[in-house]
């Protein structure tokens, strides 16, 4: 029997398991074979096409709209696949609404791209659905290459390099490969385990090992990688968490986000996974739209998302943020976090307005209380456990031309690395372009 | 509200909207429902001689081609005339006649090229109250393979015999009913005049296969593995009539032949379109067995409104408007000049004008690195490429160039004079001018 949204505290099971099931199931149910036949038709086929520049991966849509429309959705997905290895998770997860999308002529034209997304998904899909891997590896070069950490970054560079015709050797801290595409992904995104299965597919190419568990400094040191490799990539995330500044915040009730997150993407039941009546969310990324989101899909009565800032300044898309809006989620702006106050366990938080002079944030001194059991810190991650010796760029891993880090031989992409944005997107480029560094520079 | 009211060689219905002899008219039942509908005649489905009618196949007749969203574009049968005993469909016409008088019903008839048999079925049809006759000269398929249909359109001497024969056996009008599976309409439409015809209808349809099955091998529509070519219509062969019809009225032995328009009339604007090339009916088929007849309410409005907003107020004032400005090549004015322009307000930077230039035409747009596109006029020879690729409409126009102004491309004044090929100096058969 569920519980209910009235029941205080942090508590499982508020709804029941037919409305979790429904309340999680695909945000975008994907697009049946004639209506993926009428979207693609709507693609141009732009000269020089600026879909094609806005994608980081330089993913040649307005082929692959044409393989649709000449009913070739696999030789569709190859044309993505060979771009980017991760497409059919990207297909999910990219604000595609800030990248090719926004681009496409038709958004100029009528305020309503191409739906570059959800066709990618159906395209990518249907290679996935004939099981077979497309891809086929070089003769092998006797290299090994090692990688660290098996998110989007770690696991593109893998597969370009087994495509090489080099092996490779994932070290993964935890106890599945996938990173973010695993244990951060909004899970309305990413159904039916979606990011294992493709992993699995990934790995089709061969050449490929993974071994979960292997943590950098402690296992594996990056000399001893460096000593037993040909090269070493690392695309270890940001696996830290910024502290908040703000009075209670080690109350029961407070905690991080992407944990917050992950334990959704990990949860065999999510009746089991407790949830508070008055969750805020402090953020403004993505993050606290995916933490605020499934919140509310878990039976929360009252969610809040807690913004220093304007909307405008969101890290989250517009789309992002009206996703959260029609969920019943509230968005507060300008607000930050003074102190948690509760005895023991999070009650309430209180919030401080904020206005913003030359672009800098000062408090105006006006304070507002909102109910919170629950407080998710969505306020970034951040570089933990990088290698000494590595040069850094700010809080990142510095590098230059396609990842080559300040130490010869050793490579970095993804978030933990310095430029670009943090999406999965970018980290199957950083992984690629990195992989054909390291293959020109083993073959030098 | 114009008035749609039509008259056709005597012939009268309350617009000009006919169904042509195809499916839709095989009997008794469809008819009456086009006629509550709101047509205004129809051609009935084509009579065999009597005795045993034809068979059909009983597998698939049609096959189809299709546009974005599985539009239909073009059709493709391999049905016969009516497989129906013809004492039946007599019979049927003569009470749907005499129930809808203000409509027009014409039969179309198939019979074999022998004077007898013509002269057996005339008098029969007469009876049933018929508001006319329509040879079809055209079925390209089947029937053709027994010497009728377009093996008779095909031979300007048979269609002027058969026409003949029946001007004497029938005293109400005649229509002849031309195959486009020729190489030029004007001999056989010709050849119906001179036999006595009272108009000609076209286009029937044309040879064609839709597809092949990339499996079996065989073409579509697929009979048990194996595919015979159909008669192709629909809204893709609408070019093609209006060409032929445009022959047929603008040919010094035929200008003034009435013309029953078919070929793909799909929308209001398509019946204006025949009608403007000298079409004082047009008959439907296509469109109404992929929509159903209630697109007689577009068809009727659309045409009535249209005449309003040009003050037409009767239909004949329409028909033949365009005739005068069908011409030969050779007499187009190449003093004409014209230069593509580009709206930027329009423009949505596809670039889809620019590939087709650079890659298929004239290389006279460039295209600047945030993606501005513009038309270089000392390049542009007006081809209109750009126009037509254009998915944006009205963005990419013809502008013609005034008299007096100098063309960058070719450095010379535009004249203000008509001047055309037959006097052009590069033309060794050019006569000199007068």
């Amino acid at each position: 029997m569920a519980q209910g949204q009235m029941v205080p505290g942090i508590v499982s099971g508020r709804l029941s398991s037919d409305e979790l099931t429904s309340n999680f199931t695909d945000l975008h149910p994907p697009l049946a074979p004639h209506e993926a036949a009428v979207a693609a038709d709507r693609c141009y086929f732009c000269y020089d096409a600026p879909c094609v520049t806005a994608c980081p991966t330089d993913i040649d849509i307005p082929l692959f709209m044409r393989q649709i429309q000449a009913g070739q959705p696999e030789a569709a997905g190859e044309t993505i696949l060979a771009q980017n290895i991760l497409g059919g998770m990207c297909a999910r997860v990219c604000p595609t609404e800030t990248l090719c999308e926004e681009a496409c002529v038709r958004e100029t034209a009528e305020g309503s791209p191409v739906e570059i997304g959800r066709l990618q998904r159906y395209a990518t899909d249907s290679v996935m659905a004939g099981g077979a891997h497309p891809f086929e590896r070089a003769a092998p070069t006797g290299k090994t290459v090692a990688v660290v950490g098996a998110g989007p970054a770690g696991l593109a560079c893998a597969h370009r390099l087994a495509m090489l015709g080099h092996d490779v050797v994932i070290h993964e801290s935890k106890p599945k490969p996938g990173g973010l595409n695993e244990y951060g992904i909004a899970a309305y995104k990413s159904t039916n385990d979606f990011a294992q299965a493709e992993v699995d597919w990934l790995l089709g190419i061969g050449g490929i090992t993974i071994e979960t568990g292997s943590v950098l400094g402690e296992g594996v040191s990056l000399e001893g990688l460096s000593a037993n490799y040909d090269a070493v990539f690392l695309s270890i995330g940001l696996a830290g968490v910024n502290a908040l500044r703000a009075g209670g915040v080690d109350k029961d009730g407070v905690r991080a986000a992407v944990d917050f997150i992950a334990d959704v993407r990990q949860a065999g039941d999510l009746a089991d996974l407790p949830v508070g009546r008055n969750v805020v969310v402090i953020g403004g990324g993505m993050t606290a739209v995916d933490a605020a989101v499934k919140s509310k899909l878990l039976g929360a009565e009252h969610v809040t998302i807690a913004y220093r800032r304007g909307r405008d300044a969101m890290g989250a898309s517009r789309y992002e943020q009206d996703l959260a809006a029609s969920h019943g989620v509230k968005i507060m702006t300008n607000v930050q976090p003074v102190a948690v106050h509760g005895n023991g366990a999070a009650a309430e938080i209180e919030l401080e307005y904020t206005a913003s002079h030359d672009g800098q944030l000062t408090g105006t001194g006006e304070m507002v209380r909102v109910p919170a059991d629950q407080v998710l810190k969505a306020i970034g991650q951040t570089l933990e456990g990088a290698p000494e010796g590595l040069e850094l760029d700010g809080n990142k891993i510095a590098v230059t031309g396609a990842g080559r880090t300040s130490i010869a031989g050793v490579w970095a992409g993804g978030d933990c690395a310095a430029g670009g944005e943090d999406l999965t997107v970018t980290a199957v480029a950083e992984g690629r372009d990195a992989a054909m560094d390291i293959h020109a520079s083993l073959n030098a | 509200m114009a008035d749609l009211k039509t008259n056709f060689l005597g012939i009268e219905s309350p617009n000009p909207y006919w169904l042509a002899s195809a499916p839709p008219t095989d009997k008794e039942y469809n008819v009456r429902r086009a006629f509550e509908a709101g047509w205004g005649g129809v051609v009935w489905k084509t009579l065999g001689a009597e005795g045993p009618p034809v068979v059909n196949v009983n597998g698939p007749r049609y096959g189809a081609i299709y546009g974005a969203d599985r539009r239909l574009l073009g059709l493709n049968n391999i049905e016969l005339i009516t497989d129906r005993p013809l004492e039946v469909n007599l019979e049927e016409m003569a009470r749907v006649k005499s129930d809808y008088p203000d409509r027009a019903l014409i039969a179309s008839i198939m019979v074999p090229c022998e004077e007898e048999a013509w002269k057996a079925i005339l008098p029969r049809v007469a009876e049933t109250g018929a508001d006319g006759i329509e040879l079809n000269f055209g079925c390209p398929h089947g029937m053709s393979e027994r010497g009728m249909g377009s093996a008779v359109g095909q031979v300007p001497e048979y269609i002027e015999m058969v026409t003949r024969w029946c001007k004497k056996y029938y005293d109400r009008p005649v229509i002849v009913k031309l195959t486009p599976n020729i190489t030029d309409i004007r001999k056989p439409a010709e050849a119906a005049k001179n036999g006595g015809a009272d108009a000609v209808s076209l286009i029937n349809t044309i040879n064609s296969i839709t597809s092949v099955n990339l499996d079996t091998f065989s073409p579509e529509p697929s009979i048990d593995g194996k595919g015979s070519h159909g008669g192709y219509c629909g809204p893709a062969v609408k070019p093609i009539a209006l060409s032929m019809v445009s022959e047929i009225s603008r040919a010094q032995a035929t200008h003034g032949l009435p013309i029953s328009g078919i070929g793909g009339v799909t929308t209001w604007r398509d019946a204006a379109e025949f009608m403007a090339l000298g079409c004082g009916t047009v008959q439907v088929c296509t469109a109404a067995m992929t929509y159903g007849f209630k697109i007689i309410d577009e068809l009727t409005a659309g045409l009535s409104k249209w005449m309003d907003e040009k003050g037409y107020k009767d239909v004949s004032e329409v028909v033949g408007l365009a005739v005068p400005n069908v011409t030969d090549w050779q007499y187009l004015n190449l003093n004409y000049v014209a230069k593509a322009k580009i709206d930027q307000d329009q423009c949505i930077k596809c670039g889809r004008c620019y590939a087709a230039c650079e890659d298929t035409s004239h290389q006279a747009i460039s295209m600047s690195d945030d993606r501005v596109f513009e038309v270089m006029d000392d390049e542009c020879v007006a081809c209109n490429l750009c126009v037509d690729v254009c998915p944006v409409d009205g963005c990419i126009s013809m502008v013609p160039m005034a008299a007096g102004e100098v063309d960058p491309r070719t450095g010379r004044e535009v004249q203000p004079d008509y001047a055309n090929w037959t006097t052009h100096p590069n033309n060794p058969m050019a006569k000199a001018a007068e």
